[in-house]
């Protein structure tokens, strides 16, 4: 297999407070990587160092390497732009913008400069339909986003994140604020998304890692404990503190 | 417990001392609102009453002249016009983009606490202190001269702080997940915020913009230093550089300088009305906005 992120003692700091410790992991192309940990074990922070939107918060100090596809991204001067384009990003609530279903999906692409209308509307219908949800929005284009479904909203999010043909699709918690249906669906599209796409994905949900992971990676206080595949994290733990965790000892 | 010292759900009032220190209370209150809105009816009737029978199609159209002994308040409708316009072209993007700075931009908290502690100050001061600073500074420092230029750039250092205050008001309520979003899209700060930012709060910023032109319109005190007094009758380019009266200050000159009463109030009824109309338009406008983004 190809890696696509390689994390080499990876540290990040908000202020004074050391938030992640020594990281090290090989992130696997057209896999999908499940974070899991209990709340505030810096899971979050970590996916969110991989399209670089912690350079947002003024406080982070970063040290160590992240290397995405051989491009050292930790501390370097690489043209973040383009690196959140390539590695394209799902937040834990649905954030569609306030504009028609169209113009959400357009949006990346505009802002990548492409104008030609039919190219866009090219664009708006594959994304769509990759995102599993083009018959059901296919006669409400010009609606406006916010009126959708919760669930809907967070397809129409992961169809507006791919329609900028990233190569990478980091997910934080993507499926918490949707009810089980909704959740089912999105699980299935990510498996589906799996052959073109590498896919992270944070879950405070331990079923779905299991569900739709083929690597775990059990971050606890900061620490990335345990890192591995899927069936040998849930099925034979090599850490005490990991089996404690998926067991429901604590978390 | 006795049966009797229970109050009975029968009895229909309160005992005495309660019941009459409540309908004192509620009498007072009533006679409060009673005197407020006593005395908008009365002002409005009064100024109404005291300018209808001098008000004519002439004196709206027309220039005074001291030839024909006639009066006219025109130049000063115009005055009033190319004031607020011109304030308002400048003050907008200042006070947008100060606020977009402070809201978007400002990393270091203790200096957005400094501007927006300045900002607030400069809302408080009299404005009577901006027309003797004005004076000063672009009358006689920049040479500008006593005319309408000089009297709309003091207005843009008064208003400078509303524009701010609601601009940021707005910006504030975009949430978050959609700077997020469009940041993750792999937009750069201006981009994402001229195209998901300020769409969002263009009716904030609207609205405080008819809040600006209504104190603007009102202003007089800052105008008497800077704009003059002259009422001549001009277009635009020349009307912005030479002296003149706004309405207020034309109200001011009229009334306190050459005793014309009638036409005073004749301007305070076009004042008046230009107030509802401002009111009107913010209140409609923001009505209109949340039809749409509902």
């Amino acid at each position: 297999m190809e890696t696509i992120f390689d994390v080499e003692n990876f540290n990040l700091w908000y202020g004074d407070n050391h938030a992640l410790h020594n990281i090290n992991m090989k992130i696997e192309k057209n896999a999908i990587t499940a974070l899991i940990g209990p709340s505030g074990c810096g899971k979050s922070t970590f996916i969110k160092t991989l399209n670089r939107m912690n350079d947002l918060i003024p406080s982070v100090k970063l040290s160590g390497s992240i290397r995405y596809r051989g491009q050292e991204i930790v501390n370097s001067d690489i043209n973040v732009y383009n690196l959140r384009k390539e590695v394209g990003m799902v937040f834990q609530k649905p954030n569609p913008f306030p504009m028609s279903v169209y113009d959400n999906i357009a949006y990346g692409p505009r802002t990548h400069g492409i104008k030609n209308k039919s190219q866009l509307n090219d664009i708006v219908e594959k994304s769509l339909r990759d995102a599993a949800i083009f018959d059901e929005l296919k006669d409400r284009l010009k609606d406006s986003a916010l009126g959708l479904s919760g669930g809907q909203q967070q397809r129409l999010c992961i169809a507006r994140a791919l329609a900028v043909k990233p190569d990478v699709l980091l997910m934080d918690e993507p499926t918490s604020a949707l009810d089980p249906i909704s959740t089912s669906k999105i699980e299935e599209l990510v498996l589906d998304l799996k052959k073109e796409y590498s896919i992270v994905i944070v879950t405070h949900n331990m079923q779905q890692a299991v569900r739709i992971s083929d690597y775990t990676a059990f971050f606890l206080l900061g620490d990335l404990v345990e890192f591995d595949k899927t069936d040998k994290i849930f099925s034979k733990p090599s850490d005490k503190r990991t089996e404690d965790y998926i067991t429901g000892r604590f978390g | 417990m006795s049966d009797n010292a229970k109050p009975s759900l029968q009895q229909k009032s309160l005992p005495f001392g309660r019941s009459l220190y409540s309908h004192a209370l509620q009498s007072c209150m009533l006679l409060c609102i009673g005197i407020t809105v006593a005395l908008v009816f009365f002002l409005i009737l009064y100024i109404l009453i005291r300018a209808i029978p001098y008000f004519s199609w002439e004196i709206l159209t027309t220039k005074p002249s001291y030839l024909r002994g006639t009066i006219g308040v025109l130049p000063d409708i115009l005055n009033t016009i190319y004031l607020v316009f011109t304030a308002l072209v400048i003050v907008l993007p200042l006070g947008v983009g100060a606020a977009i700075y402070l809201n978007e931009y400002a990393k270091s908290q203790k200096l957005v606490k400094v501007i927006e502690y300045a900002v607030e100050t400069l809302a408080g001061i009299p404005s009577i202190i901006y027309g003797l600073v004005g004076m000063l500074f672009f009358c006689q420092f920049l040479s500008l001269q006593t005319s309408l230029l000089a009297g709309s750039l003091t207005l843009v250092i008064m208003s400078i702080p509303v524009i701010i205050r609601t601009t940021q008001e707005s910006l504030k309520t975009v949430p978050n997940g959609y700077r997020e979003g469009a940041f993750g899209l792999g937009s750069a700060r201006w981009h994402m915020i001229r195209t998901v930012v300020l769409p969002c709060c263009i009716d904030g910023i609207v609205t405080g913009c008819i809040l600006a032109a209504g104190r603007m319109l009102g202003e007089s005190a800052a105008l008497l230093f800077t704009a003059g007094f002259a009422h001549a009758l001009h277009g635009y380019i020349d009307g912005i550089t030479s002296s003149g009266a706004t309405l207020t200050v034309a109200l001011y000159v009229y009334a306190k300088e050459q005793g014309e009463f009638e036409v005073a109030f004749v301007i305070a009824a076009i004042l008046l009305v230009l107030c509802f109309i401002t009111n009107y338009l913010a209140q409609a406008y923001g009505r209109h906005m949340k039809k749409i983004k509902q």
